[in-house]
């Protein structure tokens, strides 16, 4: 690990101002990403912003929703009273995640921003294009070892069937954010040149030519809150994730699902899939099938055949081709039971 | 003799010790003076270093030297072959190669050392470790183990990877046939203790180790030749290990490496390796091919059975275990052939994993077994019985003792064997598929020489020392329990001094031999201390003169006269009574001629229920039971332990355990334990353990055989028996991830 500078700030304004100033400075929230990524020397920061005494902590119920602070810890947001009871889907798919340590250190800032788990990533003797852009005038940390993309071709059980490029076939590694995918969040951040709001499916990008770039965030902002509007699918939410252990693995495939249920019907529905995309990948077509339709194994299989739209296995993978949509329809039945 | 009765469950003698943080691992040792060292690992998999930079290490804070294969101080015994060789040395390697650490630019393995950084901290020697930049010449490094099947050779030993009973072929003309391929990949012992060493030279020819071995013996020996030094000169101490099940049993070259280096800078040198160096500097359980074909007539016996296994070991040194011996005389078959061989790859060499050989030979046997029992349509234990065999069909020999037949019975009523269905796919729980499953485990009981010492003083206190490590099967608790049988003493004024190379010789902790070889040691000595207070008491003047010896029985401190209690003498009043502060005696103990005459084994059996998702492919081991049969139970407790932790073992082994390399570059994506996955609590249910607890009349004084092994042995068979039991699809290839079995259900 190399030398940096550690600066700890108290208000949002301290910290994007702290961060704008000079290049190679990262936020610290958990550290539960970053210090690893730093261990192993793919990120190589010159100076952390330590954001965990930022006063955003706090999970309170608005006008519209919910308003989570992106300083909650990842536990404290899956134990929230208003949490389960509003948007089970999120305590379900945060509890799927990671390790009951992890999760008691982790954010949601920090988890929206953690990097993918992709092995050719993490090793700086392999080749990545994530790790290592061919580009100029990327973050200084950034440039450790050889480009190209070791996944296509290598070991890639865990990789992306959906909008990969010839660049990148990482996928994005969270649980919590196909539940706030499917719910339909939206992000406030704080920059250099004041605050925006960005819907979820905006924040996080398919890898393209620019794979380094895991979302839309502009350099300097600081992630400050997520909204979660008011819905009505507490009572038939279920995140189903499938992972090589019962515990402690990133999903091979995962589907967040949140229905409103009228009876046998599907008045409404989100569905959300993990572990095959670079980003939560979102089944709009699949939705936008079931609603309205009644809840029948007939109708899931073909609202899973609609999803699996443009999927495509790079070897090790092939089996999320059959995994992906037969977990659509698990997902479904287990969400659409009525009590 | 000791009294055929059951012992009681005691709790683990140094288990305070450890949960309050006042068990010392070696890491925990620290001198004064001492600097640490980093290895940086090669990261190419084959090739010659052309460049190597260590100007910028060497300026970095806190840094004392950088050792390369440019300066490394020489280790004097490395003229001869290095010792810890797994079977003695290659017959004639076709490829000469030689590993000699830091001694070349050649490289012949991903991650083997190319430099030690030493600074006077971890944290600094870390940092500057990262800055030595190598440059090479790279050749492509051969991993694939299924890619150079046919550069197999035969292993050294007398039967040269050989043996045939009876008719080799006789399985083809069997009126029913299988065939049969199966495979385990790389697996990696993982403890959760990291290794390393500790070396102190505390004279120019004196030097203190404390290691991470699971013989403190056997790292002296080594590093005597090493050093060229009087082992006497050499101290070795651990008392207490995070784990070993088999990375400890050698001597690693970089453990020497370390000695010359701490000799060089003149200061305590410690290493601690990294996580993603344990997959490559300290052994792991070799990626194995096996195939099986097995013939039998309609009424299910067993006509002929061949077993073939083809495991990986490296360029330098011949790895091998005793992966197809379990299928030489298991099962009453008359003709049995198997074959053995190694591939020399540019991977680091294997060591034993728990279970050592056996556990992925009994993956594919005891798989093979439930695949005839299926096409006979046969129960899979009722198959077993029909070719039950109650003497050693491979040396013509009795066992010592074998109660299989009773472990299948109480194994089955405990899981409910009666509940299953022979029909597979045929049980359902809502959406999942329900299976049960179950396997035969095996291991040679051992009992190996040793020595062990017993003091016992005027307070009737007793002080039992040995050098065997308690690498965590409670060794200290069964010895407590083996000294207190014999000589009555309570159990709480029993004192186990062990893992130091200052105490009686003992043999490293390995083979599930350590109750039997010092265990009997313990007795010996403790029977030799009994037999001189009984003389004491009953010689002419004593407090019970005239009576014979066999008349008294030792309890509670305690000597006295069975028939009439109220003659009796307390211990420590007949030592004050002969003016004895202690009576000392030590023992070397081992087998004799019986060892020739019978078999020894212990068995086990196991039986697992599992749930699939036939949506997802996802297996849940929901039920375990194991059942030990390995002689009378020395320490309940720890005993019962020893399985579950073999069970755990287990269901990474069916489900989740694989170390995987990226061919094309010859190097380990998962060398960590995000990635690499042991089974968590998740993933294991509550475990029933069942010991057959019979004396074994042979073997040793206690009865006791050896059950680390057994507890892991068969596992991962009877899971994938389980599975296919639920879904009517057999995977061969652990471990059992749910692509592997998705691709087979849709
Ligand atoms: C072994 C292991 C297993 C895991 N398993 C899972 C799993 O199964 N599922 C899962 O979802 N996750 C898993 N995780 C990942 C875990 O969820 C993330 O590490 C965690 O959420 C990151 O949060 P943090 O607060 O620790 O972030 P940090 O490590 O502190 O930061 C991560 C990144 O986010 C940036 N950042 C943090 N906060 C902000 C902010 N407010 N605004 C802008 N940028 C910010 C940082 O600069 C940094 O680049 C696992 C992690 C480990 C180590």
């Amino acid at each position: 690990m190399n030398q940096f500078q550690y600066t700890r700030v108290t208000t949002p304004k301290a910290a994007v101002s702290a961060i704008s100033t000079g290049n190679g400075s990262y936020f610290l929230a958990g550290g539960t990403n970053l210090i690893d990524l730093m261990k192993r020397e793919v990120v190589v920061p010159e100076r952390l912003i330590d954001i965990n005494k930022l006063p955003l902590a706090t999970i309170e119920k608005t006008a519209t929703g919910l308003r989570i602070g992106a300083m909650a810890k990842n536990s404290a947001v899956a134990e929230s009273e208003l949490v389960k009871k509003y948007v089970p889907l999120l305590t379900m798919a945060l509890n799927a995640g990671a390790s009951a340590q992890l999760r008691n250190m982790a954010t949601v800032g920090g988890n929206m921003m953690q990097r993918t788990r992709c092995a050719y990533f993490y090793d700086t003797a392999m080749p990545c294009n994530k790790r290592s852009p061919v580009q100029a005038g990327a973050d200084k940390g950034q440039t450790n070892g050889p480009v190209g993309c070791g996944a296509i071709g290598g070991i890639n059980r865990m990789h992306a069937i959906f909008g990969a490029s010839t660049k990148c076939i990482a996928v994005h590694p969270s649980d919590m954010c196909i539940a706030l995918a499917a719910l339909d969040a939206t992000v406030n951040v704080s920059g250099p040149k004041g605050d925006r709001t960005i819907p979820f499916g905006d924040f996080h990008r398919l890898p393209g030519d620019t794979p380094q770039k895991d979302n839309t965030l502009l350099p300097g902002e600081l992630i400050m809150s997520v909204d979660i509007p008011t819905n009505k699918f507490a009572d038939h939410s279920h995140y189903l994730k499938v992972r090589d252990r019962a515990s402690y693995a990133f999903a091979l495939v995962s589907v967040g699902v949140a229905v409103d249920m009228k009876r046998d019907t599907i008045q409404d529905i989100r569905l959300a899939m993990g572990g095959v995309a670079h980003k939560p990948w979102r089944l709009i077509e699949a939705e936008q099938f079931l609603r309205g339709k009644s809840a029948t194994e007939a109708n899931f299989k073909q609202a899973a055949m609609l999803a699996m739209n443009g999927a495509k296995g790079y070897g090790e993978n092939d089996f999320k081709l059959t995994l992906a949509p037969n977990s659509i329809i698990d997902a479904l039945k287990t969400a659409t039971k009525t009590a | 003799m000791t009294k055929d009765t059951k012992n009681p469950p005691i709790d683990r003698v140094d288990g305070r010790l450890k949960v309050t943080g006042g068990a010392n691992y070696f890491a925990d040792f620290e001198l004064p003076n001492m600097a640490y060292c980093v290895l940086v690992g090669s990261e190419v998999g084959r090739g010659t270093i052309t460049s190597l930079d260590t100007k910028k290490a060497q300026g970095a804070p806190g840094v004392l030297g950088v050792f390369t294969h440019q300066n490394m101080p020489p280790i004097p015994g490395w003229d001869a072959p290095v010792g810890g060789e797994a079977d003695g040395p290659a017959p004639k390697p076709k490829r000469e190669e030689t590993y000699r650490i830091l001694s070349s630019p050649k490289i012949l393995f991903d991650g083997q050392p190319i430099a030690i950084v030493v600074a006077d901290s971890f944290e600094r020697a870390t940092y500057a470790a990262s800055l030595v930049k190598a440059t090479y010449n790279k050749q492509a490094a051969r991993t694939e183990l299924e890619k150079h099947l046919s550069e197999g050779v035969a292993p050294k030993g007398a039967d040269g990877g050989n043996y045939l009973r009876g008719k080799a072929d006789a399985y083809q003309s069997a009126p029913v046939r299988l065939e049969a391929n199966y495979t385990i990949p790389i697996e990696v012992h993982n403890p959760m203790e990291l290794h390393g060493i500790l070396a102190h030279w505390t004279a120019s020819d004196k030097l203190m180790i404390y290691a991470k071995t699971q013989g403190v013996n056997a790292t002296q020996q080594a590093m005597a030749q090493a050093f060229k030094l009087d082992p006497k000169n050499i101290h070795v101490h651990t008392e207490f290990m995070g784990g070993g099940f088999g990375m400890g049993l050698r001597t690693w070259p970089q453990e020497t490496a370390v000695v010359a280096v701490a000799r060089k800078i003149g200061r305590p040198l410690k290493l601690v390796v990294t996580r993603s160096q344990m997959f490559t500097l300290v052994g792991h359980r070799p990626y194995t091919v096996q195939t099986i074909n097995m013939g039998a007539d309609t009424n299910g016996k067993l006509v002929g059975l061949a077993h073939a296994a083809t495991a990986e070991t490296a360029s330098y040194e011949d790895f091998t275990e005793a992966t197809v011996n379990m299928t030489k005389f298991m099962y009453d078959c008359p003709n049995v052939s198997t074959r053995y061989r190694i591939v020399r790859l540019d991977r680091s060499v294997p060591i034993w994993m728990r279970g050592p050989g056996e556990a992925t030979g009994a993956f594919a046997l005891e798989s093979a077994m439930d695949e005839m029992a299926h096409k006979l349509n046969l129960d899979p234990i009722e198959f077993r019985l029909r070719n039950y065999t109650e003497t050693d069909p491979e040396h013509n020999r009795p066992y010592s003792s074998k109660n299989l037949k009773e472990a299948y019975q109480r194994g089955a009523d405990a899981i409910g064997w009666s509940n299953r269905k022979n029909e597979p796919g045929s049980q359902r729980e809502g959406d999942w598929l329900i299976g049960y499953g179950m396997s035969t485990g095996v291991f040679s009981a051992f009992r190996w020489e040793a020595s062990a010492r017993a003091l016992l003083k005027a307070d009737s206190s007793l002080t039992i020392q040995s050098a065997v490590t308690d690498i965590g099967p409670g060794t200290g608790t069964a010895l407590t329990i083996i000294a207190h049988n014999v000589l009555g003493v309570p159990l709480n004024q029993i004192k186990v001094e062990y893992g130091d190379t200052s105490l009686p010789k003992a043999p490293t902790q390995g083979g599930s031999a350590i109750v039997s070889a010092v265990g009997s040691a313990v007795f010996d000595a403790c029977t030799a201390v009994k037999k001189q207070l009984t003389e004491l008491a009953i010689k002419e003047g004593g407090s019970l003169a005239g009576r014979q010896a066999d008349e008294l029985i030792i309890a509670d401190g305690v000597l006295s006269v069975e028939k009439e209690p109220r003659k009796k003498v307390a211990l420590s009043e007949l030592m004050r009574a002969n003016n004895l502060t202690v009576i000392d005696k030590s023992a070397d103990s081992k087998g004799g001629s019986e060892q020739s005459k019978y078999s020894m084994y212990s068995f086990s059996v196991h039986f697992v229920q599992v749930r699939v998702n036939p949506l997802t492919g996802v297996v849940r081991v929901s039920k375990a039971v194991s059942v030990a049969d390995s002689g009378r139970i020395v320490s309940p407790k720890t005993a019962a332990s020893q399985m579950i932790g073999g069970v755990a073992g287990g269901i990474g082994m069916a489900l989740t355990e694989e170390a995987s390399i990226d061919h094309r570059f010859g190097r380990f994506v998962n060398n960590n334990l995000g990635d690499y996955h042991v089974a968590v609590h998740a993933d294991v249910p509550a475990i029933e353990t069942i010991m057959i607890d019979k004396p074994d009349p042979i073997i040793n004084p206690m009865g006791a055989k050896g059950m680390g092994e057994i507890a892991l042995i068969g596992f991962a068979g009877a899971v994938a028996n389980a599975v296919f039991n639920a879904t009517g699809q057999r995977v061969r290839d652990l471990p059992i991830t749910p692509d592997k079995l998705l691709r087979k259900l849709t």
